[in-house]
Order: C-alpha cells, then sequence, then structure tokens
C-alpha cells in the first residue's frame, strides 16, 4: 500500500511529537465533519498509534474508527476522512470537508442533478398567489396602523404582507416567546394531572421499616407521563418561501424550550435540521437552517419526502405522544396516490396528524389540490397558519394531546 | 488499575467463532480495543443483525459469566442496581422485638449485606471473576438511567447510603446495543467504542449457517445466504435478521431440501420464516420469489 510507508515514517517513534502532532490534525479534520472527539479519546487515539496497529493502514483505520465514531453517520463518514487524511487519497475532499460545516446529512444525495434550478425538467411550485382583494397590503397600507393596538393587529397580520423589516422582527419575536409560553403551559398541566392509581407495595413496606412496620406512609404508583413530543415538518419550496422564514423561527422556539422535539425540512427531498436548531442564539439558528434548507427550486416532492421520513426517521422521531406538525402548501408536484400512501403509514404511527396550511387564512380558500386532497383524510387538524393569532390557537389543541 | 484476563489480539476473531459469532474484521479489533482500553463497547444496528449474540460469544470467549441487564422504559436504580429485601428486614424486626435490641443494633443488622439484593449492575463489578456485562437495548430506557449509567461505567463504584461505598473487584467487559428507538446522549456514546453491526455479507452468512448446523450442505447455505441477501435488497418493511436466516435453513434443512432451484414451491411456502408483516406477505408473491431464485441460485 503507498501511504503505509508514510504512515509509518510518521509515527513510528511510539507517540512521538510529529505523531502528535498529526493526530491532533487528525482530531481536528474530524471534529470539523461533526464527530465528537474528547481529550480522553484524543489519548486513547495515541495510545492505539503507539501500538502494533500503527503499521499498517488497514489496522489502524477500524481502531481508530471504533475509538473515534460515536454514530452511524460518523462511521460512514470515517474511511473517506481517514483515506483523504493518511493516506492522501481524494484529498481534494478532505480539504472541502474541513473547516466547513457539513450542509448535507448523511444520507442524502445532494448530487441529483434533476434537481437544480433552471432545469426546465423540475415544475417549479404552480402556485399563483392571488393578489387578496382588499387585504393586499403594504408597509404603508392601513391595515397594520388600524385595530385596537399596534400588538393586536400585528398578531392578525398575514405573514405575507409583513414587508417592513421591523415588522418581521418582531413576529419572528413573538412566534419564539409563544413556542416558549406553550411549552410551559403544556408541562405544567401534565404535572396537575400527577395522581396515584395503585398503592406501590415494595415502597410503602420499605417506608414502613422506618415505623417499625406498620405502613403509615403509602407510596403510590403513577403511570408516568411521557411529555408530548412535537414533530415538524416545515414545507420550505417556493410557494411557503414567505412563510418558513417565521416557522423557521417558531420551530426554534419549539426545539429551544421542548426537550422533545425534531425539526425536518422538505422541499424535492428531506432534511433533518433539528441539530441545526439546538443553537442557542436564534440568529445564527435560523441562519444555519436556512443554508441546510435553501431549497433546489424544483418544486415539492411532499409525498417522496414523508417516504423518507417514514423510512429513515419515524421509528427514532415518533412515540407513542407524539403530534406531527405539517407546515405545508400542499402543492406536490409528485403523485397524490404516494402522498396518500404516505400520510396512511404516519398516520398508523403517531397519536395526531396536524397540518397547517397558511393558505387557510386566505379568503375564498379550498383545499383543491390534489396532494391536499389526498392527504385531508389522514389528517386530525388542519388548521390556519397565516399570522400569529393562528399559532396561539394551536395550543389548547396540542394541551388535549 | 484492575487486570483483566486478555485474549491475545490474533486470536480473537479465531475464539469469537469457536463461541458460535463468525465476526467481520473491525469487530475483532473492536473487541480488542475494548480490552485494551477498557472501554465498553456499543453496538448499533437493525434488528436482528446479531447484536446481542456479541456479548454472548464474548462470555463464551473469555470462559466468564454472562450478566444482562435488559433495558426498559421505567428501568431505575432498584431494578438495575441494588434493592433492599424489605420484606426480610421487616421479619427480622419482629423477630427482635422480643429481645428489647438497641435500636442501632437492630438498624446495623437489618441494613447489613445479609438484606441487600444485587441486580446486574453490582453484581457485574462484584464477581470473582471479570464477567461480561450485557447492557441490552440501552435505547429504551430513559435519559436519567443513561446518565447513571455512565456514572458507573466512569467510576466503577457504588455508594449505597446505609452500607457506604462498594468499590469493584472486578471490571466487566460492558457491551451495550441499541436500536435506534432514542437518541442517545453524545456524553455516553463518546465513553463507548463504537461499531456499526451490519448484515453478514453472504460470505459470511454462510459461514454463519455452517457454524451454527454443522450438518448442512454447504451448497445449500451458500443459497440460502444468497436468496436472503436478495431479499434484503427488496423493499421490506422489516428485512429478515440472521436469526430468521437460521430458522430459514434449519427449515429446509428439515424437509430435506437440497438444491433450492430445484424446489421453488417449497422456497416459497416457507419464505414465511423470513417475512413476518402481512404488507409485506403481499409484496413477497410466487413470482417475486421465483424471480430472486432464479437471479440467485
Amino acid at each position: 500500500m503507498a501511504g503505509s510507508a508514510a504512515i509509518r515514517e510518521t509515527i513510528a517513534a511510539p507517540a512521538g511529537a510529529g505523531a502528535r502532532r498529526k493526530l491532533g490534525d487528525f482530531v481536528r479534520v474530524l471534529r470539523d465533519n461533526a464527530f465528537i472527539v474528547g481529550l480522553a479519546e484524543t489519548s486513547d487515539a495515541l495510545t492505539v498509534l503507539a501500538g502494533p496497529d500503527s503499521s499498517s493502514p488497514s489496522r489502524l483505520r477500524p481502531a481508530l474508527r471504533a475509538l473515534l465514531c460515536s454514530n452511524k453517520a460518523d462511521w460512514e463518514k470515517f474511511d473517506e476522512i481517514f483515506d483523504a487524511f493518511w493516506l492522501g487519497r481524494g484529498m481534494k475532499s478532505a480539504t472541502r470537508m474541513s473547516g466547513v460545516l457539513q450542509k448535507t446529512p448523511p444520507g442524502f444525495d445532494s448530487t441529483k442533478s434533476g434537481d437544480r434550478p433552471g432545469n426546465p425538467d423540475g415544475a417549479p411550485d404552480s402556485v399563483q398567489r392571488r393578489p387578496g382583494g382588499d387585504d393586499e397590503t403594504n408597509e404603508n397600507s392601513p391595515g397594520l396602523r388600524e385595530g385596537a393596538s399596534r400588538s393586536d393587529s400585528l398578531a392578525k397580520a398575514d405573514f405575507r404582507h409583513l414587508a417592513n423589516p421591523s415588522d418581521l422582527a418582531e413576529a419572528h419575536a413573538v412566534a419564539a416567546r409563544l413556542a416558549k409560553a406553550m411549552r410551559v403551559r403544556l408541562t405544567r398541566r401534565e404535572q396537575a394531572r400527577r395522581a396515584g392509581r395503585r398503592i406501590d407495595l415494595r415502597r410503602t413496606i420499605h417506608k414502613s421499616i422506618a415505623h417499625g412496620g406498620t405502613p403509615m406512609e403509602l407510596v403510590w404508583r403513577q403511570r408516568k407521563n411521557k411529555p408530548l413530543r412535537l414533530v415538524v415538518l416545515l414545507d420550505a419550496s417556493g410557494s411557503m418561501s414567505v412563510y418558513s422564514a417565521v416557522f423557521l423561527r417558531f420551530m426554534h422556539g419549539i426545539l429551544d424550550t421542548f426537550r422533545e422535539a425534531e425539526a425536518f425540512v422538505f422541499h424535492t427531498r428531506l432534511i433533518h435540521i433539528s441539530p441545526a436548531l439546538r443553537e442557542r442564539d436564534a440568529t445564527r439558528a435560523v441562519e444555519r437552517m436556512s443554508i441546510l434548507a435553501q431549497g433546489v427550486g424544483g418544486g415539492t416532492r411532499i409525498g417522496e419526502s414523508l417516504g423518507t421520513f417514514n423510512r429513515w426517521h419515524a421509528k427514532r422521531a415518533i412515540h407513542a405522544r407524539t403530534c406531527v406538525m405539517i407546515v405545508s402548501d400542499g402543492y406536490d408536484t409528485g403523485p397524490a396516490e404516494q402522498l396518500g400512501r404516505e400520510m396512511a403509514a404516519l398516520r398508523r404511527r403517531c397519536r395526531r396528524i396536524a397540518w397547517l396550511n397558511p393558505m387557510i387564512g386566505w379568503r375564498d380558500y379550498a383545499p383543491e389540490a390534489a396532494g391536499m386532497k389526498a392527504a385531508l383524510p389522514h389528517v386530525d387538524l388542519f388548521a390556519p397558519a397565516h399570522n400569529l393569532e393562528s399559532l396561539q390557537a394551536l395550543e389548547p389543541y396540542l394541551a388535549r394531546i | 488499575m484492575l487486570m483483566r484476563h486478555h485474549i491475545p489480539r490474533d486470536r480473537i476473531a479465531d475464539r469469537l467463532a469457536a463461541a458460535g459469532y463468525i465476526p467481520d474484521r473491525d469487530l475483532a479489533t473492536a473487541v480488542w480495543l475494548m480490552e485494551h482500553l477498557s472501554r465498553p463497547l456499543l453496538l448499533e444496528g437493525e434488528a436482528g443483525v446479531g447484536k446481542t449474540e456479541v456479548a454472548l460469544a464474548l462470555a463464551r470467549a473469555n470462559d466468564a459469566r454472562l450478566i444482562r441487564l435488559q433495558c426498559y422504559e421505567g428501568l431505575d436504580q432498584n431494578a438495575a442496581l441494588y434493592e433492599w429485601n424489605y420484606q426480610r428486614q421487616l421479619l427480622a424486626i419482629k423477630a427482635r422485638e422480643t429481645h428489647a435490641d438497641a435500636a442501632d443494633v437492630v438498624e446495623d443488622h437489618i441494613f447489613s449485606e445479609k438484606f441487600l439484593l444485587e441486580r446486574p449492575l453490582l453484581s457485574s463489578i462484584r464477581q470473582p471473576k471479570s464477567p461480561v456485562l450485557l447492557i441490552d437495548e440501552v435505547d429504551r430506557a430513559d435519559e436519567e438511567f443513561e446518565a447513571f449509567l455512565l456514572e458507573l461505567l466512569s467510576d466503577f463504584q457504588v455508594s449505597i447510603p446505609e452500607l457506604g461505598t462498594i468499590r469493584a473487584t472486578t471490571i466487566p467487559h460492558v457491551v451495550l446495543t441499541s436500536n435506534g428507538t432514542r437518541e442517545l446522549s453524545d456524553a455516553l456514546r463518546r465513553r463507548c467504542l463504537y461499531h456499526y453491526v451490519d448484515f453478514p455479507d453472504v460470505e459470511r452468512e454462510a459461514r454463519i449457517i455452517t457454524a451454527r448446523m454443522p450438518d448442512i450442505d454447504v451448497d445449500l447455505a451458500l443459497q440460502i445466504a444468497r436468496m436472503v441477501e436478495a431479499i434484503r435488497k427488496e423493499d421490506l418493511r422489516k428485512s429478515p435478521g440472521v436469526a430468521e436466516t437460521l430458522d430459514w435453513a434449519a427449515a429446509l434443512a428439515g424437509l430435506g431440501i437440497d438444491d433450492l432451484r430445484a424446489e421453488p414451491e417449497v422456497v416459497f411456502e416457507t419464505m414465511m420464516c423470513l417475512i413476518k408483516t402481512a404488507e409485506d406477505k403481499s409484496r413477497m408473491t410466487r413470482e417475486v420469489s421465483d424471480r430472486l431464485l432464479g437471479k440467485v441460485a
């Protein structure tokens, strides 16, 4: 093997300064690729390098892989990074990977040429945003200034009419606050509901020992309430672009506070964005997320994205007390039957499906799109989500689940 | 540092094979590292790829006891670590009521080792010889339990308020398995060596079949392994695991089949050993079965 001599040369002296530096570089490259490697791992890796394994890459690779990987995604990336770094193969990819946040989550092939923008094949979302008659407002419109109070009108204003950056910022902040408030109330309701159903005999006897065996303190057993888990699937296609920004913010608020929440974005494919959303700083998180979520502008494949979700993420993301929230206008460029089938599969797994469609808030809207029609029979809640008020209205519904 | 008995690096694969598990090359490395660095080994992979088998084989290869902790939702310290034997304590109190002993004498008595019930985790650090501790399906336990586990796995000591600190006399070989029903914490992942267990390739699966069923024809084993691999490539809800392959091989061997091509009928009828959901069953029609059979056998 061409590179083995180089490796031997670099790390022949057990844990020499050269080896240490090289390993340090390697660990840095791994960290850039979202590996979690602590000091303890690095020092164990040095032990491995000092051992007999360092003599050949074919032995060193599995050893370091077992030590430095911590999940399947790492596991799949490791060989490529290892080869690039230690054997100088595919060096271009190593430099590409180093120092840049990884953009494509594992398992998603971003090289589909059909998804490129401007491809005549991928029909764009065919939503004609109807000029909404009299409610077509701009920042000078009286619409925002009328009403009892400014915040009240903000709550009622359709997100797509918030052209003024400061209004938009305020709407974002309110969305985040709303998410936090929902979390607090939902948890408190949970605790108030707690009351024992059955006597826990073992623990009652345990407590009674202090009283010489008389069971004075009864210990009750209660079923542990699983907190409600929210899984949000957000449509980030062109037709939804006005709304997705606010929703990203709302999702950040939810993920930041709900311990049990997962977020995905889809357009032509599905992207898991929870890791980006865990960033505490809202602006940075939303930025990272927008980079991840950047649509390739080739239509929306809702059915296909849901299929990906059902197949790869549902087992981990969904448990018995899960509400799946789909935020989309329902314009699917894929076949409607597929969407119906995937919705049925999803419905079997989770507690509730809420479909939020910003267009419900529009005047004269009827769910006419074929995809929307196919999905509706499986949806528990079909609600508008075009302004802050409609987001707020979700909370009582979630509390009841 | 407590010493553990190590199997030499080059012998690990052979020893595991002798114990009934045919490891791939990387797993042997991971097992060696696990002994060498005293870290737990986390095995992830689809259901049915043989994660639990690794621990069973490791115990046999080391000639060690296997202590198994099956995780489930709501698993707590009492079920995993230790518990006092309350019934016996009560009896002891009642029995001593007539003696008029001082209270602290009674207390010392009822909180002694005699009344302590060892659960798997405590038991695993108090063996004369290092056992293999299998923490199965750790993703089913709650997050609180995971944090507690992490503490035990790094300190290997347990403090019992009434009794004091119990230090490990042996460090167990720890194997954790996870099916990915919940995301494990980064801290636990970092603490462990990681190995992703995949479905075996055809050659390895055939070796597994012949290892478990020494009487089976080698060619038949190879045919079965190829067929199962082809079935796994179909778009099924539940891919058949290694245990299913073994069941199927046993069924075919029991029916006296020695060439799959000659008996497409039987192949299709015994497919229920591999296909476990109604949806998959409707997908795996006779035509599909024959097509796959034509391709592989």
